[in-house]
């Protein structure tokens, strides 16, 4: 029962489409998205840039309606609706104002009417996970870039929200960094156990995080493939050197790949 | 360290002005230019110091107006920017007649205000706000509608209201233009006072500087050039130092995602 009730969806998107239009032109961005992620869930989402992963948050965020299509979460929909998830965009966007410690609470500061005093031991026990317990006081532009994600990461876990929608959090960070932040993000989310829909277009990041992956397409978007990744947890780093996840890998390259050289069949056409 | 770099900004500008004072005296010296056309800065200094009683008089009560204008001047700058940017389609219909309220010279508007207004403090009051709420005004409309757009769009994703973006992104996020459009006001609102002296007033440094024209007396018109430059200065550099206490440095120099 209590397993039934875990593996229920705790986020659903059904057929969602989505088309711009600018003056007379017209471009389909999501051309019948469904996906779901159930509760304590890793999933990620991968594709070609410019694949519309980011307008698909802006659709779950409620900042853009589908033209049609419905976003359920926790059984209730929240199409249109906003204030619903917790969000990690790909820059930091911390307010260079606020020190560590004011800008993590921000999320929550957005959302309830609950005193600030109540959520800084909180704040100040994830600061200190996080390796930034000496830099609560300090201001965002003296932070490395991968302790401003940290940071900014720290603050989307703060948030009274379940879900975590996390836009290609590691994008602009240097590879070394991006790796460090992996293993971080690993280690803590196993401990936290929320709920992650995560952006990126690594392959390597997908499979080392991820319980599950959707591969998108390019422009109109569909969803080409869905792949449940078979390696139990708590991972380590040496997974990536596994038969069976250079195999996973291989698979979502070509899938990656085939689908570009339609893209550009497409385009010459 | 702070102490040097405040230094290094000063002195400069400090041993120019007063190179320029060296040359003016000497020049004066040496043409031997008559005194009521173009006295020398020893001259203008010892006028000052014959006349401190009555300048102090006349100092004080300018120094009270410009401040009492320059405050209402902020203000009004300060909540037309906040209306213009916050209630829909205002910004449109307002902004044009703003940049309008400008083109109307003080000058010509002064006598106006005395004829509706009288003599008191307050057709003084309205001319110091007209000129010292524009500064402010644009400034501030320029820094809130320039807000990061990836904070903008980090707010808005988390379900932030109008207000909660308003008060803990846009406003703070427009701090150092505010301050740019604060420190310009404080400038201009001396000029203000004495504009508003001419048109009919007890005492004030217009006061002064009418009956240094009418009398000829050149030093005492440069006393009074100094006094206005003085004090617009002075109270450029509290505004400074107000920005320095209230706006982080990394908020005013960097960018919020660099």
């Amino acid at each position: 029962m209590t397993q039934e009730l875990k593996k229920a969806n705790y986020l659903e998107l059904a057929r969602l489409t989505l088309t711009f239009r600018d003056r007379g032109l017209e471009e389909r961005v999501l051309d019948g998205i469904s996906l779901h992620v159930a509760k304590g869930e890793f999933v990620s989402i991968i594709g070609p840039s410019g694949s519309g992963k980011s307008t698909l948050f802006h659709l779950i965020g409620g900042l853009l309606k589908p033209d049609s299509g419905r976003i359920v979460l926790d059984g209730a929909e929240i199409t249109g609706q906003v204030g619903h998830i917790s969000y990690m965009p790909q820059q930091p966007a911390l307010l260079p104002w606020r020190t560590v410690r004011d800008n993590v609470i921000l999320a929550r500061e957005l959302n309830g009417r609950m005193p600030k005093a109540n959520i800084r031991p909180e704040a100040e026990r994830l600061l200190e996970r996080a390796g930034l317990a000496g830099y609560a006081g300090t201001y965002p532009h003296l932070l490395s870039g991968g302790m401003k994600q940290r940071v900014s990461f720290i603050r989307a876990l703060l948030s009274p929200h379940e879900l975590l929608a996390l836009d290609e959090p590691f994008g602009s960070l240097d590879e070394l960094t991006r790796l460090d932040m992996q293993r971080w993000l690993l280690d803590i989310w196993e401990e936290e156990k929320r709920t992650v829909l995560f952006i990126t277009h690594s392959i390597d990041e997908a499979l080392l995080l991820s319980d599950r992956i959707y591969v998108f397409s390019g422009k109109p978007t569909r969803v080409l493939k869905e792949i449940a990744v078979p390696f139990h947890r708590p991972r380590r780093g040496e997974l990536a050197l596994l038969p069976e996840f250079l195999a996973l890998k291989q698979e979502i390259y070509c899938l990656m790949k085939a689908e570009r050289e339609t893209g550009k069949q497409n385009d010459a056409r | 360290m702070k102490r040097s770099r405040l230094g290094k900004e000063i002195w400069p500008p400090l041993a120019v002005f007063v190179g320029f004072l060296f040359i003016w005296q000497a020049a004066v010296s040496l043409f031997a230019t008559p005194d009521w056309m173009l006295p020398s800065p020893w001259q203008i200094l010892r006028e000052a110091m014959a006349s401190f009683p009555r300048l102090w008089m006349n100092t004080e009560s300018t120094l009270l107006i410009t401040l009492a204008g320059f405050a209402v001047g902020a203000a009004t700058g300060l909540v037309i920017a906040c209306l213009l940017h916050l209630v829909p389609g205002m910004k449109i219909g307002v902004y044009p007649l703003l940049i309008l309220s400008q083109n109307i010279p003080t000058v010509a508007l002064a006598p106006l205000l005395v004829i509706w207004f009288g003599f008191g403090l307050l057709p003084k009051l309205i001319l110091i706000t007209l000129v010292c709420f524009f500064p402010v005004s644009v400034a501030l409309l320029g820094g809130l509608t320039r807000t990061d757009a990836a904070l903008m769009d980090y707010f808005r994703m988390s379900g932030a209201s109008k207000w909660q973006i308003f008060f803990k992104l846009e406003f703070p996020h427009a701090l150092p233009a505010l301050f740019s459009g604060l420190k310009l006001s404080a400038a201009y609102s001396v000029m203000g006072a004495v504009v508003s002296e001419w048109m009919g007033a007890q005492k004030g440094i217009g006061v002064f500087m009418m009956n240094a024209k009418s009398t000829y007396r050149a030093d005492r018109m440069f006393v009074a050039i100094f006094l206005v430059v003085f004090i617009s200065m002075a109270l450029f550099g509290l505004v400074s130092l107000l920005e320095k206490a209230l706006v982080r440095p990394s908020a005013a120099r960097e960018e919020p995602n660099s």
